[in-house]
């Protein structure tokens, strides 16, 4: 098992270290100079090139900015937030983000197997009915509207919650935005859920168990929820990093400052902000990686036929 | 209900509700066991024998509905003997009551009737944990025992593997051992040995067979495999369109067949000794249970269809106290038919060879 | 040998009951025999109600994004004015939805009381009923095109990388791998840098996410169907590489692949919408689906009718991609139950 693990968090560091690679590659290649130049003079322009190490190598550049990295710094903004380190910038956003996509992970998740389970248990009754419908409708309508929608009625009309979120009142102002967010984990995981139950129940070894008389909870505890639960985690694991690393749309909407707004302000200002796009970007594809990692070593855990052959492999 | 019978199914009938209409799958399905009897249900896939089987287990879909018909069960429960009917039973009562402890069985696939994420040995014990009032001690014994008794050698340190640890023939006697955990009085094998390698085959039918003479059990086998049969039952119900067409004892059935239809399944049986080149098969396919057959479901794939066969369906002649077959090729005033010269010839080399072992 | 009825029949023989029929057609399989594969999936399809809805809502709000602005006397960017009785030029900004003589016309311009605009017009005064449809005419071709252009690059990949397997395989599923592992937000952003905002970034963004998924299924397929006998058969007929993969495996491969186009359409059309509406995507006074959202989105608060048809279009234009997806993977591997 040791083993295993080892194998895959390498794997998934190299690659890692392929996007961190390509990612930066990318930026500094890019046409133009990574700050407001138009009112520089060449000499100023050189000048700073050189303060900002652009003169050198591409790959010296990069190890110099791993070397930093490393050591958590970011360099700063090129253009946004002008000054502050990045790092600074990041570490608010990022709780405000991790909070609210938490919540909504936690809201979308139990709720979501809860529904996929009663629906699965009543199949073909008015509760899968609701549960198909609900679950069609959370993955069509895009969670900002639904956003649109609470904010429009119960901060605007009824004025209860606050319009927009306030960093103070973070439980209250994160009601609206983490129910809007949880709504298409919520489905997902619940027709997920739903129709993996479905299958389970109908499979060869449930027909076993039944014949060998196991019935009721028993059965759906020990035979049918184990085998049906277990590929939930390779659903919820993308989910969980788009929930995470902030719904730009949502973020934008409901003015949090988040990474996903922060993104935002990176691409779509006047000039983009090269840095703020290179540390999120790796924040992004760190973030992704580790949680796929994560899912990848619980599925190990969870699931015998994995586990076994890795230790095997060991 | 007949003396030694353990179970009798009456005029079984069942339907499916499907999106695209009723399937009519079992069309009033009469059948006996007697106590360590082997019986055997041969047909075509769709024939309806595993629908059968799966309503004396209690395993039907939801979407199933039974028309009418009994199940009757001589269930010896406490010393005492009583006459249950199956179908009356609530699920709860029947899980806890029957599957496993009375009846049990073995599907066809063992590659997907074990529950991948339990411990072989785990499963093994699960149901006598449950009712067989065992400590954990006695329940692993047992279990051990069960596990050598189906040929798992080293079965102390196998108990822990999981099923994906096993080839397809262990998982199989796996699947065995489960059955017989409970002490069932009849054991239903629903093509137990179809998804298996050849030569593996012989050996899981052995191993049934010898377990079957150990603890006294009744077999049920379902199969399409007339070879099967011949090895392991004693009475043969040939199944065609929800209904059985012909009943009789193995002998009956193999060397005096009346049904044209179970001609033409122990034609379409591959023989090593014909001079035959063609392999036969019966044309057609078997009929869409979606829409009620007319007359006798099996006439428009029959040579020897008669005129009353597009009319009605023939009804169940005796032919001797064991042997029936639903032909109105037995009617009195039909033409008389001798079974296809291929089939004569073959059946005839057959009886032969078996007086050559004999003597 | 005496023959004795066991069960009884109500049936009474008749003379000439008991002579041959013939069997003519005995060999003609009439159960199997006469459905195709495709025409048994199209049944299978259109017997589904959820399907057949979902075919029903696309078809519809294609032909409008067709036929909507056509039918329309204003243009999609052309500021609706009219001249007041000073002789001076006035707009129809934020007009609600109207029809004379039915609803709506309260407080509006006197000029434009007699005008019909059946969503409405936005601030600067254009029509909306003509931009909800050209927005969802332009949501609809961005998807279209690059997903089929996706389809037919992860088409090839998945199929090539399944065909040869080995060393080929391995890098080829490394390079997925690292692909797939850069979130499209990531993508989308570094793209930001190179190119203007607009339709391109849009679609350039898509064509770079897509892929990965459809190359995926045609390699699963490709695998599932490599050791098969047909193309077993047609190796050993001396077939080159080429024509087994795209001649032979191609077509037992598409029904997958083509169900994936249809779950990766709203998801192009939402990745639009919402790139759209973030700022990056389709530039004024073009429109889109994702621009209207937005516009409607700033002006919420005091005039709400302008963001709900936009929205409703891209709802009814998910779920409707999604019926028809499920409705095909339904009928492309159709259960029991079903049947």
């Amino acid at each position: 098992m040791a083993k295993y693990i080892v194998k895959r968090v390498g794997l998934a560091l190299i690659t890692l270290l392929i996007i961190v690679f390509l990612l930066f590659v990318m930026v500094r290649i890019m046409p133009g100079n990574p700050f407001p130049s138009e009112r520089m003079s060449a000499e100023q322009i050189a000048n700073k090139r050189i303060e900002m190490g652009l003169d050198k190598p591409v790959l010296v550049q990069f190890r110099d900015y791993m070397v930093k990295l490393l050591q958590g710094d970011f360099g700063k903004g090129t253009s946004l937030y002008y000054g502050a380190p990045i790092k600074t910038v990041l570490s608010t956003c990022v709780q405000n983000s991790f909070r609210i996509g938490g919540l909504a992970i936690l809201i979308g998740t139990a709720v979501g197997l809860l529904l996929g389970i009663t629906a699965a248990l009543n199949r073909g009754r008015f509760l899968d009915g609701f549960c198909t419908v609900f679950s069609i409708v959370g993955v069509c309508v895009p969670s900002y509207v639904f956003l649109i929608f609470l904010q429009y009625y119960f901060s605007y009309k009824i004025p209860y919650f606050p319009y927009f979120f306030d960093a103070n009142r973070f439980l209250f102002s994160s009601i609206l935005p983490a129910l809007s967010l949880s709504l298409f984990t919520m489905s997902t995981v619940a027709r997920f859920t739903r129709n993996e139950m479905v299958e389970v129940m109908d499979s060869d070894y449930v027909r076993l168990a039944e014949s060998k008389g196991i019935y009721g909870p028993r059965l759906i505890r020990r035979h049918v929820l184990r085998n049906a639960l277990i590929p939930i985690v390779t659903v919820l694991a993308p989910l969980i990093v788009d929930l995470l690393t902030g719904a730009l749309v949502v973020e934008k909407i409901y003015g949090i400052n988040g990474i996903g707004k922060l993104m935002v302000d990176a691409i779509s200002g006047e000039g983009v902000d090269y840095n703020y796009v290179l540390a999120l970007g790796i924040l992004y594809s760190a973030l992704y990686i580790g949680i796929m990692l994560a899912v990848d070593l619980l599925y190990g855990i969870l699931d015998p036929r994995i586990r076994v052959a890795a230790k095997g492999d060991a | 209900m007949n003396e030694k019978a353990i179970l009798e199914l009456k005029d079984l009938d069942v339907s499916f509700r499907t999106n695209a209409g009723v399937i009519h799958a079992i069309r009033g399905v009469n059948l006996d066991l007697q106590k360590g009897e082997t019986v055997a249900i041969v047909g075509e896939s769709g024939s309806g024998k595993s629908v059968t089987m799966k309503a004396v287990t209690g395993l039907l879909d939801e979407n199933a509905t039974v028309n009418r018909g009994q199940i009757h069960y001589r269930l010896a429960e406490n010393g005492k003997e009583e006459i249950v009917d199956l179908l009356k039973l609530p699920k709860k009562e029947l899980r806890r009551r029957i599957n496993g402890r009375h009846i049990a069985m073995v599907f066809q696939d063992p590659m997907t009737s074990l529950d991948p994420t339990m411990p072989v040995g785990k499963q093994i014990m699960e149901s006598m944990l449950l009712y067989g009032g065992r400590s954990r001690e006695e329940a692993k014994a047992r279990a051990l025992e069960l596990m050598n008794l189906v040929g798992i050698s080293d079965a102390e340190h196998r108990m822990k593997y999981y099923p994906h640890q096993f080839s397809g023939g262990m998982r199989q006697r796996v699947v065995i051992a489960i059955a017989l955990s409970g002490d069932p009085d009849i054991l239903i094998c629903d093509e137990p040995t179809t998804a298996l390698d050849v030569t593996i085959q012989a050996k899981i039918l052995e191993l049934i067979k010898d377990i079957q003479k150990r603890m006294g059990l009744s077999v049920i086998y379902i199969t399409h495999d007339l070879g099967v049969v011949a090895k392991v039952a004693d009475y043969v119900n040939v199944m065609y369109a929800g209904k059985i067409v012909e009943v009789g004892n193995v002998n009956e059935i193999f060397y005096d067949p009346r049904h044209p239809y179970t001609w033409g399944l122990l034609t379409a049986m591959p023989d090593m000794d014909t001079d035959d080149d063609r392999l036969y098969s019966i044309p057609g396919s078997p009929p869409n249970l979606l829409h009620e057959p007319k007359g006798d479901a099996f006439a428009p794939r029959n040579a020897f269809a008669l005129a009353i066969d597009e009319k009605a369906e023939p009804p169940l002649f005796k032919i001797s106290d064991t042997h029936y077959a639903a032909t109105w090729l037995l009617h009195p005033d039909a033409p008389k038919i001798e079974m296809p010269p291929e089939l004569q010839a073959r059946l005839e080399r057959e009886r032969k060879e078996a007086a050559k072992y004999l003597a | 040998m005496d023959e004795v009825k066991l069960t009884t029949t109500s049936y009474v023989p008749e003379p000439g009951d008991f002579s041959f029929l013939s069997q003519q057609d005995m060999n003609v399989d009439r159960n199997f025999a006469s459905m195709g594969y495709w025409k048994g999936v199209l049944i299978h399809f259109f017997r589904n109600k959820r399907a057949v809805t979902g075919l029903v809502i696309v078809l519809v709000i294609t032909l409008l994004a067709i036929f909507g602005p056509l039918v329309s006397s204003y243009g999609y960017k052309e500021i609706v004015s009219a001249v007041n009785d000073a002789g001076k030029k006035v707009t129809a900004g934020s007009i609600p939805p109207q029809i004379p003589g039915l609803f709506g016309g309260r407080n509006v311009k006197p000029q434009f009381a007699d005008r019909t605009f059946l969503f409405g017009t936005d601030t600067v005064g254009r029509d909306l009923w003509t931009r909800t449809w050209y927005g969802a005419r332009v949501s609809l071709i961005i998807a279209f095109v690059t997903i089929i252009i996706d389809m037919i690059i992860g088409m090839s990949y998945g199929l090539i990388s399944g065909y040869f397997g080995g060393m080929t395989d391995n890098i080829m599923q490394r390079i997925v791998e690292i692909a797939n592992s850069v979130p499209r937000l990531v993508i989308v952003s570094v793209l930001a840098i190179f190119m203007p905002k607009g339709m391109g970034l849009v679609i350039v963004a898509l064509l770079l996410t897509e892929w990965i998924g459809m190359s995926k299924i045609a390699r699963a397929e490709m695998l599932k169907n490599k050791e098969k006998e047909y193309v077993l058969a047609s190796r050993t007929l001396g077939a080159r590489s080429f024509s087994i993969i795209f001649g032979q495996i191609l077509p037992n491969t598409i029904g997958p692949i083509i169900t994936q186009v249809m779950f990766s359409i709203p998801t192009a059309i939402f990745t639009e919408a919402f790139l759209s509406f973030v700022g990056v995507g389709i530039v004024l006074p073009q429109c889109s689906i994702g621009s209207l959202i937005e516009d409607g989105f700033n002006n919420i608060t005091t005039l709400p009718y302008q963001i709900l048809p936009p929205i409703i279009v891209l709802a009814l234009l998910m779920l409707g991609f999604n019926f028809v997806g499920d409705g095909l993977r339904e009928a492309l591997a159709p259960k029991l139950e079903d049947m």
